[in-house]
């Protein structure tokens, strides 16, 4: 029987599944429609003082035909009564008193906090959330992502939270920073619950062709905004990463955060080391009913690979996330194309050509469409493999027997290092490039 | 079994004969340029006998640039719009796309070039400019795909350019010659007029150019002359009784087809002969005006029929039967048609023999003859020094220049009667030929 609930630094909730403090998350009867739904867990839109709002709020990126790859938005924290939002806490927690209703928060003073804190707890809240993240408007505050880029003030104020708190805390970090582990550590030393990453990247996601004005655009003006969606997925799960292997921030449960659409990209997550995923951005696309589907793929994984709970795999990847310097440099792939599935459409051939290493090769015979791979010229980069339109058409096959390893950090253990460009071992030395004035022939047939 | 009424009036001709490529709208084109995957090399592009650089357009479109796209259309072909429409695009460029070798439905380019050419043309954007004035002055005889390709490009290049119709209308085929449901002449005019408002190029209406006086007339006022004429009148076969009433060519039908729509009237039963394209067009229009029975017969076996499989399946569809391995040898009827006389055919060592103790009678009230289109030899004879093939079609250099060093020719005059965009090449490159010999 699986089992999906998590027990997440104290807050327990029914399954992984939360929404993040963002505009789904609103109002009492968002969160009411989305537990009915099947979310497990909701952290409210961030409470704080009034706070105005503009219009519009949000962009898009588009590619291809996908609409809100990626997304930003201007929007602030609530702009909805306090009053308001911590009546419905309490009505949202009878009618779920098992689901996690989490709060986030953000405001100025160590005397406001201590207010707030009480404010929501008395409502009912079985979390709160700290938000370091809010990259437009509030950091201009001294708020937000200011706070989650000074690991210090952070530390400074987690630990006032957790003075005045009776129920855990949430730090929620912004990825507006060179190395995550330092507000992270510093969220773990002022005594932190558990962390959530990430919150928005500043963005500009377009400039309007006519006014000039980035997008969203306010009367003709417009400013950096908080990048999420899809987009972002790669970048959230790269800083998920880094904490995750932290020896002192790994200990503390992680809820993960930033493009997350699929019963995969929660998989992902937690393979990476996290506990409980925020969804923000694909139920403002597609509505609260996407956890269905997320719910369904994740049971279907946990049977297919007989996990009970998802403690049972969370950070299994973790082992092989390594640094560079300890991949086997001995490992060796080429491309290979399967004949019987290549449409002819060549593009392995001009990206290997134009953007890699010159390693495709067009048949003499025009009428033949189908590439080859030199494969002295191959360095197994990938490339072809991943332009290719047909699904196992162009495959990496090991040319390596296994027998032989060894990664850079041994090879500098060893002192088997090129000191010189002209060294052997310094590689390029041997690779064949056609030469500058070949670039000139067209449609060049071996 | 008629599948469709006789129209009675335009709305329902227009139901009858609903375009088959409808224009896509902003999303459909927007998603369907998301599919192409910009191949190298492409073969949509060898395939195109203009070579357009299809992927590029299709980005430029994906992208919002539409001018853009249209301008890659129309630098390439300048009939770009009717050729979306008209181009047998299944065995050209879509035939060509490399998403059918994974049976994935190719990219409508087609559909694709219209979307960007008619934006273009409805927004009445300018793209072309007209060459600078070189003093130099074109005569065209024939204001159909290759003439009016051959006056744009010469007038890009800086020529004075007058065009000498016979008919009331430009484009030829294009707007006399092609099944309705392909496109309507209120597109391929359209068309034309947005090109001749940007290039200036002067059509001469009603203008046939029948008589070595008046091509003298030509020669002694222009530099050079391209001879753009199409083909001429459905060929007579010789047939016992085919002077009857009832008995027309199909060319001629589909030409009233297109000018008068509704207003013509189409009998119960329809015999159409032939097993080419024009067959195809002519047998399904019989249908959809409300023939009752409409029958293609045609002599040799389906598979050596002319037309592309997928006319015939248009034919079909449109509720058209078929009758192959049959030859007419006679038209019956008093005085006017009543029936079509046939024996079966059969091939035998190779050569189609008829049987003659096999005949038969298909009953009708109309026949329709697409067996071919006399070529303008009269013309040509008028020409002097014109050197043309046994099957009177001009021969050309690789310059698109007669064997009378000042006349130019391309299209029907030259391939016997290909497509629509292998006459909008010849046109462009006829221009570009005679810019050559005129610079030498």
């Amino acid at each position: 029987m699986i089992d999906l609930s998590i027990n997440f630094g104290g807050i327990k909730a029914p399954n992984p599944f939360w929404l993040a403090s963002a505009p789904p998350t609103n109002s009492g009867y968002q969160i009411m429609k989305a537990f009915d739904a099947g979310w497990g867990g909701a952290v409210w839109k961030t409470l704080g003082v009034p706070v105005v709002n503009v219009s519009s709020r949000y962009g898009s990126v588009n590619y291809r035909n996908t609409r809100m790859m990626g997304f930003n938005n201007i929007e602030l924290i609530t702009d909805r009564p306090l009053a308001d939002n911590l009546r419905e806490i309490e009505e949202v927690k009878k009618y779920f008193p098992n689901h996690a209703v989490i709060a986030s928060l953000m405001v100025e003073s160590r005397a406001e906090w201590e207010q707030i804190i009480k404010d929501v707890q008395n409502a009912g809240a079985d979390g709160i959330e700290l938000n370091f993240g809010c990259p437009h408007g509030m950091c201009e505050r001294g708020m937000g992502s200011a706070v989650g880029q000074e690991p210090e003030v952070l530390k400074t104020i987690v630990g006032w939270v957790k003075e005045a708190a009776n129920i855990p805390v949430i730090t929620k970090l912004s990825p507006n920073i060179s190395h995550i582990t330092d507000p992270g550590l510093a969220a773990v030393q002022g005594g932190t619950d558990s962390i959530s990453l990430i919150n928005t990247i500043k963005s500009i996601v377009g400039i309007d062709l006519d006014s000039y004005a980035p997008y969203p655009i306010v009367d003709g003006k417009g400013t950096n905004g908080g990048y999420c969606g899809p987009a972002v997925k790669p970048i959230a799960m790269h800083m998920l990463k880094d904490l995750a292997q932290h020896p002192e921030i790994g200990k503390v449960p992680l809820s993960g955060i930033g493009g997350i659409e699929t019963w995969r990209d929660v998989v992902e997550f937690i393979l990476l080391g996290a506990t409980s995923v925020q969804v923000c951005t694909a139920v403002m696309h597609y509505g609260f009913g996407i956890v269905r589907e997320m719910d369904a793929g994740l049971r279907q994984f946990m049977e297919e690979k007989n996990y009970k709970t998802i403690y049972d795999f969370a950070g299994k990847a973790l082992p092989n996330v390594t640094e560079w310097k300890h991949l086997n440099l001995k490992h060796k792939v080429v491309a290979e194309i399967n004949a019987d599935k290549c449409i002819g459409c060549e593009l392995c051939y001009i990206s290997c050509d134009d953007g890699a290493h010159q390693a495709i090769a067009l048949s003499s015979d025009p009428t033949i469409r189908i590439p080859s791979i030199i494969e002295e010229n191959c360095v197994g980069c990938n490339l072809c493999s991943l332009v290719c339109p047909v699904e196992d058409c162009i495959t990496m096959v090991k040319r390596d027997d296994g027998s032989e390893r060894i990664t850079w950090s041994e090879r500098t253990d060893n002192d088997d290092i090129p000191v010189t460009f002209n060294d052997d071992r310094a590689g390029g030395k041997g690779h064949y490039v056609p030469t500058p004035e070949d670039a000139l022939k067209h449609r060049k047939r071996n | 079994m008629a599948e469709y009424k006789r129209p009675n009036s335009e709305a329902e001709f227009k139901k009858n004969f609903k375009q088959k490529k409808p224009l896509m709208n902003d999303t459909e084109a927007y998603y369907e340029a998301s599919r192409c995957l910009f191949c190298y090399d492409a073969p949509c592009i060898q395939a195109c006998p203009t070579s357009i650089d299809i992927p590029l357009f299709i980005k430029q479109i994906h992208t919002d640039n539409i001018t853009g796209a249209s301008k890659t259309i129309f630098d390439a072909n300048w009939l770009g719009n009717a050729c979306g429409v008209v181009c047998p695009t299944g065995v050209l460029c879509e035939g060509a796309c490399v998403y059918n070798h994974q049976d994935v439905p190719p990219i409508q380019i087609g559909r694709l070039q219209n979307y960007a050419t008619n934006k273009t043309i409805d927004a009445e954007k300018v793209i072309f400019k007209v060459g600078e004035p070189n003093g130099k002055k074109i005569a065209i005889i024939g204001a159909g795909p290759a003439g009016i390709a051959c006056a744009c490009e010469a007038r890009t290049l800086g020529y004075e350019v007058n065009i000498y119709e016979a008919k009331a209308k430009p484009s030829g085929l294009t707007v006399y010659g092609i099944a309705p449901y392909k496109i309507t002449n209120e597109e391929v005019l359209k068309e034309v007029d947005y090109l001749q408002k940007q290039l200036g190029f002067n059509i001469k209406y009603n203008n046939a150019i029948n008589s070595k006086k008046e091509l003298a007339g030509l020669e002694k006022s222009y530099d050079a002359i391209f001879v753009g004429v199409g083909l001429g009148a459905s060929r007579y076969l010789g047939l016992d009784g085919e002077d009857k009433k009832g008995v027309v060519g199909a060319v001629e039908f589909i030409e009233e087809l297109r000018m008068k729509h509704h207003q013509i009237k189409v009998p119960a039963k329809v015999v159409v002969l032939g097993g080419g394209n024009t067959a195809m067009d002519a047998a399904s229009e019989a249908a959809r005006m409300g023939a009752r029975k409409t029958v293609l017969a045609y002599r040799n076996s389906k598979d050596k029929m002319g037309a592309y499989p997928f006319e015939y399946d248009l034919a079909i569809s449109a509720g058209v039967d078929s009758l192959f391995n049959v030859t007419p040898i006679a038209i019956t009827g008093n005085g006017k048609v009543e029936g079509v006389k046939f024996p079966k055919t059969e091939m035998v060592d190779g050569t189609l023999k008829t049987n003659m103790n096999n005949t038969f009678i298909v009953r009708c009230d109309m026949v329709i003859k697409a067996t071919g289109q006399a070529k303008q030899g009269h013309l040509f004879e008028m020409i002097d020094d014109l050197d043309i093939d046994s099957k009177i079609r001009i021969k050309i250099n690789e310059d698109f220049q007669t064997s009378n060093p000042k006349y130019f020719a391309g299209g029907d005059a030259v391939n016997g009667g290909a497509e629509v965009v292998n006459a909008a090449y010849d046109g462009k490159m006829a221009a570009r030929g005679i810019h050559n010999w005129l610079n030498k």
